[in-house]
């Protein structure tokens, strides 16, 4: 997609920028100790560190891969906002209090807090930086899918301007900066999208969501009984038909220009309806609707085909309110876009047909995960489903750079009422996301190359200024998100490895050093990985995230806060096993499968979400080596 | 080495009992999320049926699992202070 670049929005954005930098290097004149770098020195206030949890929590993937899930997929999208949501009950009925008071800086402190293990420390900062950098990948993703529509520049560019930037307020201020540019995104994030959506209900819903929105040719066609495709317009020819999934395409030359087209037959009726397209030539370069990209030919999607109100058919519906905004989708008739590929010679050809869905499939789970027999769903659907679901709701309170934000407030009292400042603040805006992304979805906004800039792209069809604000809190998102995660890996290489489990002999001002340089090397290390993922959902990617989270830290979490025959070599064995069998999973899944370039269905394990099998694998490997070791557990230390 | 917290935490004589608080809510919370997701799972038409205003039960149930936990941590609250300050003012 080509995009228009905004004076306005490169001002905006530098403005955002610039007073988020200048936040850091405020904060970082006070970050001299170690409990100031990795704990903001434990005094920040439970309001501001609520809204924080929202800024750190609500990153790239809730704000771009939600909504943009949401508007390809429907109700589906919608899921992961509950998983996220629910996760923060474990975390607040289960976790934040006793884990206020176990820790000190990290998330490895609080889990040996009554062994001290080398095991621990060891299973734990590892699992600490895996989480960490599985959770920063489409954080960086998200970054450079941002960069391309707000200032024309490639996606690699914004995932190393952001790995600069937060490299550069990471390794000078620490956690008190992170602290105050995550609590000013999150509201600025909170705010802007309560905006949105009033754009989006007072726009109402129409035929024709944008003026130049473009108009889909359509002619009609006969097929004859050897299946040859003839068209009725004799202004087109037909060039070659290709059938794929049992699918039919067809390639149509018009006035000079080609055409692909997708044949829909209802009994003795054929139509033929136009695609998007686009063309990889086998030397690498890329067609969009048979034109270099520079020529713009590849126009944003996304419409209703049919709005109903009250049983009546109508072009457009004016302002709407909340719930009846979404039982008008829910009556009415939405026109997908969706993906198909196939090789025409030695081109390869990817498509985008008009996948004309009922407004009450996109209201409910189904279209991305199938669950009922109807849509053909198999048991490997249904155990995907439970998967993610299972590891969204297990997966928030295992997140180290959530955690440790545990660490920044003075009290347990203040860990609890932050948490709930927290959740009232993020369940908020997640249940904003529906509107986000279904406003997305009918409003001919999408780029059918990036699902992540749903949302920026809607705010853009209400208003150039609408847009760079919401890009640029989108972007101090990644930024503010990035930085957590950087100060959380960086504790965990530094803190827990370096100094914990080495031992090495270092002053207060050489451990802050080792956080700063440890926090570069992971920078760096997120930048190449962000490049090397570009093109996936980011919400996908912190689902997965999440189910390393879940896998690998929370049977050690909750064993070691409600079950006291929990022996260390327990809770480093169940993370060892957490990360192994999570990571094997998704190394083995049919979405890698794709990123490998192999058939998906080829996948040996045909799984996306590993938490089903890893969580349960988890659990039970603590409570066996527990049982096996219960000797070692009479030289523990209790404290209370 | 063992290391105390970041800040000073005083003693808590209510925290038993705050925890025990904390597990009963977590599991019901876990039960109603269970609901949606055996649902889903076994029932998915269901998801589809007209519950609330017109809405269907997907909506209304998504909206709930999400207004509940904000609702419960407010109550959560509420009785974990009122515990603090009777219990640790004796």
């Amino acid at each position: 997609m080509i995009y228009e670049v905004s004076n306005l929005a490169i001002i905006i954005f530098l403005f955002i920028v610039g007073l988020v930098l200048g936040l850091s290097f405020y904060f970082a004149r006070k970050t001299k100790s170690a409990s100031n770098y990795y704990a903001a020195g434990g005094n920040i206030h439970w309001a501001v560190n609520g809204i924080a949890f929202a800024g750190d929590y609500l990153s790239a993937a809730s704000f771009l891969g939600i909504c943009g899930m949401i508007a390809y997929s429907g109700y589906d999208g919608f899921l992961y906002s509950i998983g996220y949501l629910a996760g923060w009950v474990v975390a607040l009925f289960l976790v934040a209090e006793p884990l206020k008071k176990l820790g000190k800086y990290t998330f490895t402190d609080a889990l040996d807090s009554r062994f001290n293990s080398k095991h621990i420390k060891l299973a734990a900062s590892i699992s600490t930086l895996i989480v960490s950098l599985f959770y920063l990948i489409p954080q960086m993703v998200g970054a450079g899918d941002l960069i391309v529509p707000l200032l024309g520049l490639p996606h690699w560019i914004g995932v190393v301007l952001v790995g600069s930037i937060v490299i550069l307020i990471v390794a000078t201020a620490g956690m008190t900066s992170t602290t105050y540019v995550q609590f000013i995104k999150g509201a600025l994030l909170v705010v802007f999208s309560t905006i949105l959506t009033f754009y989006i209900l007072n726009n109402g819903l129409s035929l024709t969501p944008q003026e130049n929105y473009h108009q889909f040719l359509q002619t009609d066609a006969t097929v004859t009984d050897d299946g040859t495709v003839q068209v009725a317009d004799l202004a087109y020819s037909v060039k070659k038909t290709m059938v794929v999934d049992n699918m039919v395409f067809v390639q149509l030359e018009k006035g000079g220009e080609l055409y692909w087209f997708n044949l829909n037959k209802d009994g003795e009726n054929a139509v033929l309806d136009e695609m998007l397209y686009m063309t990889m030539l086998p030397d690498g370069s890329i067609l969009y609707n048979g034109a270099p990209k520079s020529e713009g030919k590849f126009y944003q999607v996304g419409h209703l085909s049919k709005i109903i109100v009250d049983g009546q058919e109508v072009s457009e519906t004016g302002p709407l309110g909340p719930f009846e905004f979404l039982k008008t989708i829910e009556d009415s008739e939405v026109v997908r876009f969706s993906k198909m590929s196939f090789t025409d010679g030695a081109d390869k050809v990817t498509v985008w047909y008009q996948n004309v869905t009922k407004g009450e499939d996109v209201m409910k789970p189904g279209l991305l995960y199938k669950l009922s027999n109807a849509a053909g769903a198999t048991n490997w659907d249904r155990l995907n489903f439970v998967s993610l679901m299972l590891a969204l709701f297990l997966g928030t309170s295992a997140l180290p750079h959530i955690l440790i934000r545990y660490y920044t407030v003075p009290s347990a009292r203040a860990a609890r009422k932050s948490t709930i400042v927290g959740i009232s603040a993020i369940g908020f805006f997640y249940i904003l996301t529906l509107y986000m992304g279904l406003g997305a979805m009918v409003n001919g906004v999408l780029d059918m190359e990036s699902s992540n800039m749903s949302a920026p792209l809607l705010a853009k069809a209400f208003g150039i200024g609408l847009f760079s604000i919401i890009s640029a809190i989108a972007f101090a998102t990644v930024l503010g998100t990035v930085s957590g995660l950087i100060v959380a890996s960086s504790g965990a290489i530094a803190h827990d490895f370096i100094d914990k489990y080495l031992q090495l002999e270092m002053t207060d001002k050489k451990k802050v050093m080792a956080g700063k340089i440890s926090a570069i090397c992971v920078g760096i290390f997120a930048v190449i990985l962000g490049i090397l993922f570009k093109g996936m959902n980011v919400s996908f990617l912190v689902g997965l995230a999440f189910a390393v989270a879940a896998s690998a830290n929370l049977p050690a979490i909750l064993f070691l806060l409600f079950w006291e025959k929990t022996t260390a070599k327990g809770i480093a064995w169940s993370i060892v096993m957490g990360i192994v069998t999570s990571i094997g999973i998704i190394l083995f899944s049919p979405t890698m499968w794709d990123k490998y370039g192999l058939v998906p269905s080829d996948a040996p394990i045909p799984l996306d979400n590993p938490g089903i099998i890893s969580i349960p694998l988890a659990v039970l490997t603590l409570v066996v080596v527990s049982l096996m070791t219960q000797k070692e557990n009479s030289t523990k230390t209790i404290k209370n | 080495m063992l290391h105390e917290p970041a800040a000073r935490i005083e003693t808590d004589k209510a925290a038993s009992k705050k925890a025990k608080l904390g597990v009963k809510m977590f599991l019901f919370y876990t039960l109603v999320y269970a609901g949606f997701v055996f649902i889903g799972l076994t029932r998915p038409e269901w998801m589809g049926l007209e519950a609330i205003g017109g809405l269907n039960l997907a909506i209304v149930y998504g909206f709930g699992l999400i207004v509940l936990a904000i609702i419960m941590g407010f109550i959560y609250n509420y009785f974990c202070t009122r515990m603090e300050d009777e219990m640790n003012k004796q």
